[in-house]
């Protein structure tokens, strides 16, 4: 069995006179420490990618910086779902037997180091060379093209998917390192500047600087924090791609997931759920299990997803508040997962929590992973 | 920037003579869209067509904030998923305000060195 037994994390936002790599070794750093690991103990190692330090090896550059010396190392690539990703890789190798003690780490300046229009830039560059980005798309674009299909489909408007935004800062106004806390309502995020429509600003998640770390060990800490399942899935690559922007199959993925951990909805007290864009959540929402078809806004306005409602949902405000650093954005939804589940949110604690579903997503809704943690 | 692929090329240069270009498959007759010289539901060997350039709109933006320098200049500009009615499904840009569900027909615009596929309504008028 894999056990999640330290997490760490920076706080996310503008973080002056960092790098990638001194952010990687802050979270590493408080990872190891809640962990009670020293630096010789850690005999695994993965990494994310950094805009700011693309690199061929990044893992083996970190264990330099940072003094490890694993016998397994190297990053991860899957976009937004890299955090997730690497999750399941850790407990697939510690499963396996292959590392006692795996220290999961990734962080960026994207704000700082690279700037905003220099992100807005390369990210767009995910889209398809030939057949997508001469016609001037954005990654806000794509989502927006998957938001206008949902929203006909579903005869949903701008209000349903802004009400998620609305959420998202209501949470992060409890965490002290989240990037953005005033709070916002519906009509702010729909008087709020039109990116690509019916995206405007404030459905977008933020660029920031921040980084996030997790061990997975091979024996449980005394949070007794697990694992207990992981699945993926990957369907397409670019928007254009997409057999059907109704339906990215992901049913098939958090089920398998679920199986695993011999568990299903019912059984999850806890999301954290990938939020590049408000109409991300949505989708994943209502593909993973917990609200039916086109039904995602109406349980938020319930209060289904409020800390206090049936499912919580990014209790640390997700990627549109606390804020999003490249792969520590997503890797962030796993650390506040387990420490609601450890029991130490602090301010932002949950009653005594037991099972978490997780799941991260990259590209265009393009690969998926979706993990389950369980308090034992 | 690297090198376009092979097809990609004959692609645009289909665009530049106002041609929509495809693929189709030899073996099972399945579309192939993206242009690539294999299928990618068979793996059969595929080989050209010209579309009619007609389709359905399937999702629609504008895009306000723009990528790059040059694209700001154009914005706002609005982006297309079109359904080709030979079966295939592509991006483009589109006239001001068309919506899911429009019938479209393909026009080409200069910009830059490129003939831009761009979508216009297609109605009574048409
Ligand atoms: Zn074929």
């Amino acid at each position: 069995m894999a056990w999640i037994t330290g997490v760490g994390d920076t706080a996310f936002g503008r973080l002056e006179g960092e790098t990638a790599l001194s952010l990687m070794a802050r979270a590493a750093g408080a990872a190891l420490a809640e962990a009670g690991l020293e630096r010789k103990e850690v005999d695994g190692l993965i990494c994310g990618y950094s805009g700011t330090l693309p690199h061929l090896m990044l893992a083996t550059v970190f264990a330099e910086y940072f003094g490890l010396a694993p016998r397994y190392a190297h990053a991860v690539q899957a976009g937004g779902a890299t955090g997730a990703a690497m999750a399941m890789l850790g407990q697939r190798l510690v499963d396996a037997g292959e590392c006692r003690h795996l220290l999961i780490v990734a962080g960026d300046n994207r704000l700082t180091g690279q700037g905003r229009d220099s992100a807005v830039a390369m990210l767009a560059q995910v889209g398809e060379r030939d057949y997508e980005v001469p016609f001037g798309p954005t990654i806000p674009a794509y989502y927006a093209l998957v938001a206008s299909r949902y929203m006909h489909v579903h005869g949903l408007g701008e209000a349903d998917l802004a009400e998620f935004a609305v959420l998202m800062r209501r949470h992060a106004a409890l965490h002290p390192g989240a990037q953005f806390k005033d709070a916002i309502t519906v009509a702010e995020v729909l008087a709020s500047r039109p990116i690509a429509t019916p995206l405007k600003l404030l459905d977008c998640c933020p660029v920031s600087d921040g980084a996030a770390a997790l061990v997975v060990s091979a024996a449980p800490g005394e949070t007794r924090l697990r694992i207990a399942g992981a699945a993926q899935l990957h369907r397409h690559q670019h928007v254009s791609a997409a057999a059907d922007l109704a339906d990215f199959g992901l049913a098939d993925c958090a089920g398998r997931a679920r199986a695993e951990a011999g568990i299903g909805v019912e059984q999850v007290d806890l999301l954290a759920l990938y939020d590049s864009f408000t109409i991300t959540l949505l989708i994943l929402l209502e593909e993973t299990g917990f609200a039916p078809r086109g039904q995602a806004a109406a349980l938020a306005r319930a209060g289904v997803f409020a800390r206090d409602g049936r499912w919580p949902l990014n209790t640390h405000g997700g990627l549109l508040s606390f804020g999003h650093s490249g792969v520590a954005g997503g890797l962030a939804h796993l650390v506040e997962a387990a420490r609601q589940l450890a029991g130490r949110a602090g301010a932002r604690q949950l009653r005594q929590p037991e099972t978490a579903f997780v799941h991260g997503d990259g590209g265009v809704l393009s690969a998926h992973v979706s993990l389950v943690l369980r308090r034992e | 920037m690297t090198m376009a692929e092979p097809l990609a090329a004959e692609f645009w240069q289909g665009c530049a003579q106002g041609e929509l270009r495809y693929r189709r498959c030899e073996g099972c007759g399945a579309t192939q869209f993206p242009p690539r010289p294999f299928c990618t539901r068979c793996g059969g060997a595929t080989r050209w067509a010209v579309s009619r350039g007609l389709g359905t709109v399937y999702a629609v933006t504008r895009v306000e904030r723009a990528p790059t320098p040059d694209f700001a200049a154009l914005a706002p500009y609005d982006i297309l998923l079109v359904d080709l009615d030979e079966g295939f499904r592509m991006m483009a840009q589109g006239a001001p305000g068309l919506g899911i569900g429009e019938r479209v027909r393909i026009a080409f615009h200069r910009q830059g060195e490129r003939a831009l596929p761009r979508f216009d309504r297609h109605g009574e008028d048409a």
